[in-house]
């Protein structure tokens, strides 16, 4: 089975800061790291090519930066990674980027499985996963966590809903997201970094994409438009108390019967 | 196609510094002795309203493509929970009920599903202006192709300019679906909504990990699709009567066909839900010790409230990610929020916005909650609890 993980690099932390005066946002310092929920979606990748034999590609559209995730994955057993590396990809929104990753599988595939993350750290949207499947026309499910072989061609899975869970079978190429903590994801092995120094992450450009129409990527191809950031207005305190706490104690008790939030 | 244009020329060593300290992705470098901007550049243009003149965006977006006048209403998708209407139906329709004050079209709503016309009924009661229902077999159990063919065919029936839906599982499944068959725009998770004239919807919610909010247009494209969480919005009052008719509508034939099959459905057991809870005690790294989770628990039972966190309780282990308050967690809408110990960032911020009322208990006058609670009391939570808890369960008062 010929599986593809999409992954992303995201900020190692995401305490992004504005400033209040200006606008402007502070720049992170910190490195870029694989996407915590990727490793999910890559282990699942993982345990089914150990079950049934097989590939695994890792993906990503990114800056050159990027390399270093899809590096990672390639240590954790990737056979094989893609990075899709372009300015012409930037300022991206969810339908753009979901084109850009569709036509890099179109043109890395076929692929019997494609796999996601629910979502990333640091655009917190788990939107592009169900993206690529609409844009590829192949059948998908959300939050799944376990899936398994079922013969000619098709697959078992459960999905994951607020009050239920589905026992679906669907016929491939489809696609997954991986729901969060449904196994212990495997760590970079010394051993596969050292046999995976040859394995160079390979690059792809819009040029090598099968449409190679630019106005359908980056903030061209985008539906979206962000046409503003600000800082979060933060509602003025309507009241500041302070003293000593024996008295904040029976400010509050009082305050609380006052609101008949509790009874005397 | 847009791009970023660098006039070195009109650079000095100070804004060359500055620029490059400013790009909050990176992206800004110089190679020998010339500013350049690498493929990590996300087009945000901060460097274009700072640069004094000396980055330019150039090349602009292509016109619009789409005739806005012919793309009316606002569709809300009708989720059902078992054989009723999920609770986030009857916020995302009042909230349609007031876009539509700055921007006169009717609201809809869309139900999918087998066996749905109670709960069609129902609904009609919220306000819309009809509600159209797509019931059959088939579409027992949510499958994702199904349900975005209904949802398509609604779509190209009624050309709404804005189609709403619930940031459930389901609905994270179904809108992007949708939005990426209509080669449209989705905005997940938007906190606020606004309407212009021109239909145009301004979606609002925390970007970039959440400490920035962004105002996002879909300037050229329709429906504007949008996901907003539960208890975000008010909910539209129910009527006593109802105040439009449910229309059936045939299954489409592209949802006769589906790459998946349903084979079994099984019950997921219930869990808490702070989401749903009328009042909340949460608390966060203020709260060091066992004895102080103690304090919290008691303050919670004698208030009747749920026990819930912030982000770095569930980091550290003391607590189960479904009691979490924030943008990586719940978003919680309660009569009462007693935030103990917790610093208030955006991030959890974001998932507490709804609360009528909070009351926080902090040591540190300067953490972003003090300002952001209705009452801020500067103290030290280890000393103000056992008072107050003493007086709560004494049960009697003497007012000073």
């Amino acid at each position: 089975m010929d599986i593809l993980v999409c992954i992303k690099q995201v900020p190692g932390s995401t305490n992004v800061q504005v400033d209040p005066e200006t606008g402007v946002l502070k720049r992170d310092s910190q490195k870029g790291k694989l996407n915590p929920y990727d490793l999910f979606a890559l282990e699942l990748a993982f345990s089914l090519r150990e079950r049934v034999g097989g590939t695994v590609t890792a993906l990503t559209m990114g800056p050159a930066q990027a390399e270093r995730a899809l590096l990672e994955c390639l240590y954790m057993g990737a056979d094989r990674a893609l990075l899709l590396c372009d300015r012409r990809f930037a300022g991206a929104d969810v339908l753009a980027t979901s084109r850009a990753l569709s036509a890099g599988i179109r043109r890395a595939g076929p692929f019997d499985l494609i796999v996601c993350g629910k979502q990333t750290t640091d655009g917190d949207t788990a939107q592009v996963g169900a993206e690529i499947a609409e844009l590829l026309d192949i059948p998908h499910a959300c939050n799944v966590r376990e899936i398994s072989p079922a013969g000619s061609g098709q697959l078992m899975a459960e999905t994951v809903l607020e009050r239920e869970i589905l026992c679906v079978r669907m016929s491939m190429p489809c696609l997954v997201t991986a729901e969060k903590d449904i196994n212990t994801p495997r760590l970079p092995s010394f051993v596969r970094k050292m046999a995976a120094s040859d394995k160079a992450v390979e690059l792809l450009t819009l040029d090598d994409l099968p449409d190679r129409d630019e106005r359908l990527y980056g903030l061209t191809g985008s539906a979206t438009q962000v046409e503003r950031i600000f800082p979060p207005d933060n509602e003025t305190v309507q009241e500041h108390w302070a003293g000593p706490n024996a008295e904040l104690a029976e400010k509050l008790y009082a305050f609380l019967l006052d609101a008949t939030l509790i009874e005397r | 196609m847009p791009h970023l244009v660098i006039h070195q020329k009109k650079l000095t060593p100070a804004l060359v510094q500055t620029l490059i300290g400013l790009c909050p992705f990176g992206a800004i470098s110089e190679q020998n002795g010339q500013l350049v901007i690498g493929s990590g550049c996300r087009l945000c243009r901060q460097c274009v309203k700072a640069g004094e003149g000396a980055v330019e965006l150039c090349g602009d977006a292509p016109a619009a493509a789409v005739d806005k006048s012919l793309w009316r209403g606002i569709a809300v998708f009708a989720e059902l929970r078992g054989s009723e209407v999920h609770p986030v139906v009857p916020e995302l329709i009042g909230k349609a009920l007031e876009l539509r004050e700055s921007c006169p079209q009717p609201v809809w709503a869309v139900l999918v599903g087998h066996g749905c016309h109670d709960a069609a009924r129902e609904l009609a009661h919220y306000g819309a202006d009809a509600v159209y229902v797509y019931d059959d077999p088939l579409l027992d159990g949510f499958d994702p192709q199904r349900y975005t063919a209904c949802l398509s065919d609604f779509i190209v029936r009624q050309h709404p300019a804005a189609v709403m839906v619930g940031a459930t599982m389901l609905g994270r499944s179904l809108a992007p679906r949708t939005a990426a068959r209509f080669r449209t725009g989705l905005t997940a998770d938007c906190t606020r909504l606004e309407m212009r004239e021109n239909s145009d919807l301004v979606q609002i919610r925390p970007a970039f990990g959440g400490n920035i909010m962004a105002r996002i247009l879909t300037p050229h494209a329709r429906p504007q699709f949008c996901t907003v969480r539960y208890r975000v919005f008010d909910r539209a009052a129910r009527r006593s009567t109802p105040a439009g008719p449910v229309i059936s509508l045939p299954l489409p034939g592209a949802a006769l066909s589906s790459g998946t099959e349903i084979i079994k459905r099984l019950d997921r057991p219930q869990e808490v839900d702070i989401s749903e809870a009328e009042r909340i005690v949460a608390v966060g790294r203020g709260v060091r010790d066992q004895r102080g989770l103690e304090l919290a628990r008691r303050l919670a039972r004698a208030l009747d409230a749920q026990l819930a966190c912030s982000r770095p309780m569930v980091e550290s282990g003391a607590f189960d990610p479904r009691r979490q308050i924030g943008l990586s967690g719940r978003t919680v809408k309660p009569s009462l929020l007693i935030a103990l110990g917790i610093s208030g960032s955006v991030q959890f911020a974001a998932g507490m916005g709804g609360a009528e009322c909070i009351i926080a208990i902090n040591q540190d006058a300067a953490a972003p909650i003090m300002r952001l609670a209705h009452i801020a009391v500067e103290g030290d939570l280890y000393q103000i609890l056992p008072a107050l808890l003493e007086r709560i369960e004494k049960g009697e008062a003497t007012h000073a």
